[in-house]
């Protein structure tokens, strides 16, 4: 299974995010520079997390005009799996491959620091060796990940299943409405989230809560496939 | 010609700066000042002579890039 890592100009959790890869599953992965207009190679896209183009105007609403992101939505579209973790979500939410947006934190304060989160929907292919409900610790480092989306749009997302991930009760960092940290698109292929899983792969970094986003994905894969387990 | 373009957050949306402003001017003994909403003012030089086809351009900016329709609204007023 092979991973693209996009890396646009101010990116910078693209090299934890590669390192992710190869840590939990240990599959090709190459950074992908935001010029590429070709990504029919990947099984897999990562939008990391970062500052691209400096946040100017609203974070992500210039790298979503990125040449690279016609062939993630061609991905996204093709069935392929696409994460945007962070940043990666708000270009996401901008390029309208999944719903809301991400406005400032309702404290005004950059948020640093490991957060809870349970498990919504355990059916993604991004979370499938998750059980539902289950409670984990991933850390968060954001300013604006306030999640938002208009009534109409929350209630379809929680009636379809794509809220997939929630801050755990009294935990909500942002102001996030109903307490939303992740959520997928109706095909569950695409996932964002504000919560970073590659800083979560290691007894070192705190926690090993991350990892299952990775493994869960080359299962999906394999599955769709019908991979050998070595392969 | 000049556009200048107004951006402001949408009324249902929460303006967390704009409610930190409020209270450091109720602070201020400024106590007379109700909601407070900040938006983004931009100042676009056009290369253009046709207004109604620059009002369309400018529409179409506003619409692509300069405000996310999600939670912003938008105007723009044309001189020149």
């Amino acid at each position: 299974m092979r991973f693209a890592v996009i890396v646009f100009p101010g990116s910078n959790c693209d090299i934890d995010c590669y390192k992710a890869v190869r840590e939990t599953i240990g599959q090709p992965v190459d950074y992908v520079w935001h010029t590429a207009t070709d990504l029919s190679a990947y099984d897999a896209i990562i939008l990391p997390g970062g500052f691209s183009y400096g946040d100017y105007l609203r974070c992500g609403a210039i790298a979503r005009f990125a040449p690279v992101m016609d062939e993630v939505r061609r991905a996204a579209e093709e069935g392929r799996y696409v994460l945007g973790i962070c940043n990666g979500f708000q270009i996401l939410t901008e390029a309208g491959l999944l719903p809301g947006a991400l406005l400032r934190n309702r404290d005004l304060k950059f948020h640093c620091h490991s957060t809870l989160l349970e498990v919504v929907n355990n059916e993604t292919p991004f979370t499938r060796e998750y059980a539902k409900g289950e409670i984990i610790d991933i850390p968060i480092a954001h300013g604006e990940g306030n999640y938002y989306c208009d009534e109409e749009t929350l209630a379809r997302l929680e009636a379809n299943g794509q809220v997939v991930f929630r801050y755990k009760k009294g935990e909500n960092p942002n102001g996030s409405v109903n307490d939303i940290a992740g959520v997928c698109n109706e095909r569950r292929n695409v996932v964002g989230m504000m919560p970073h899983p590659e800083r979560a792969v290691s007894e070192l970094l705190g926690s090993v809560d991350g990892r299952r986003m990775f493994t869960s994905v080359l299962s999906a894969w394999r599955e769709r496939h019908g991979a050998a387990v070595n392969g | 010609m000049k556009a200048t373009v107004y951006v402001t957050i949408k009324q249902n949306v929460l303006d967390p700066q704009g409610a930190a402003v409020q209270g450091a001017l109720h602070s201020l003994g400024f106590t007379e000042v109700g909601k407070v909403r900040i938006g983004k003012y931009m100042e676009l030089e056009l290369d253009a002579k046709d207004r109604a086809e620059a009002a369309a351009r400018v529409k179409a900016m506003c619409e692509k890039l300069l405000a996310n329709p999600v939670v912003e609204d938008y105007r723009f007023e044309l001189e020149g």
